[in-house]
């Protein structure tokens, strides 16, 4: 649980954010083809419960359930409680932006840059 | 796994400082290497601009200008949304080394948070700890 973890090893709201586990948390769930079925799903049709997923997707809705409630515990999903006891699943873009940050500095590719400039003075 | 805060390159080139110089803060340079167009206003506060064939573009806003030694400047975190204010800073620092110039580029600043990203990524649950330690100190402060 993301958000009992940062809670048990910080005591005021100063402390250094773990920017590394929640970027570690994305990748885990982006890694399970389904759990990314299920992100796209929500990332393109916007909130939805898990019955409405499991009429869009080729999985079951006990499967759905399954992951939602990791992808929940992770912080990448919220589940809004609506009308006659519906839960829908939203999507939470905060934690995909940490991991991008990850992502940005692997993708900086100084070196070709770097290169490049070595290729203009020569000339 | 290791976040990755700082990137560091050096590299030694065959050529005068000032012709490395050139080649990082005038538009004609940063055109020819960096982007495949470029504009700079090269003053602390400037902004510079690149722009790639693909579409991409990047705009820079100019920090430090120490000639012919160090240039730095900030620019958007790729992949972040447009309106996110966090940037990263890259420094390039020119030595001469006998008729070449010793290049080190750094980049700083992956790492970082917003002030609010803590309890967006969390949502909200360590400002929920703070304000009930909060409420629990008052109420011992009371008692």
């Amino acid at each position: 649980m993301a958000g009992r973890m940062s809670s048990a090893t910080c005591s005021t709201t100063s402390m250094p954010p773990d920017i590394e586990a929640i970027a570690e948390q994305v990748f885990i769930a982006l890694a399970d083809p389904t759990r990314r079925s299920i992100l796209a799903a929500l990332a393109s049709g916007g909130p939805a419960t898990a019955t409405d997923l499991a009429d869009r997707l080729p999985i079951t809705r006990q499967a759905i359930a399954k992951h939602l409630s990791l992808l929940a515990e992770v912080g990448l999903v919220t589940a809004e409680h609506g009308e006659r006891r519906r839960v829908r699943y939203r999507l939470r873009s905060a934690p995909m932006q940490m991991a991008q940050q990850f992502l940005a500095a692997l993708a900086r590719d100084w070196d070709a840059r770097l290169d490049a400039l070595q290729v203009h003075l020569g000339r | 796994m290791g976040f990755p805060d700082r990137i560091e390159r050096t590299v030694e080139l065959d050529h005068p400082q000032t012709k490395v110089w050139a080649a990082l803060t005038t538009a004609e340079g940063l055109g020819a290497w960096f982007g495949d167009q470029a504009t700079i206003d090269l003053r602390p506060g400037g902004t510079a601009q690149m722009a790639w064939t693909s579409g991409d573009r990047a705009e820079m806003r100019v920090e430090r200008v120490e000639e012919p030694t160090i240039f730095g400047f900030t620019w958007h975190i790729y992949g972040l949304p447009e309106d996110d204010p966090r940037r990263t800073y890259v420094e390039f620092t020119l030595e001469p080394n006998g008729a070449g110039t010793r290049l080190t580029v750094t980049e700083t600043g992956f790492a970082q948070l917003p002030e609010d990203a803590h309890s967006k990524a969390f949502g909200g649950n360590t400002d929920g700890w703070a304000h009930e330690l909060g409420d629990l100190l008052d109420y011992l402060d009371a008692a």
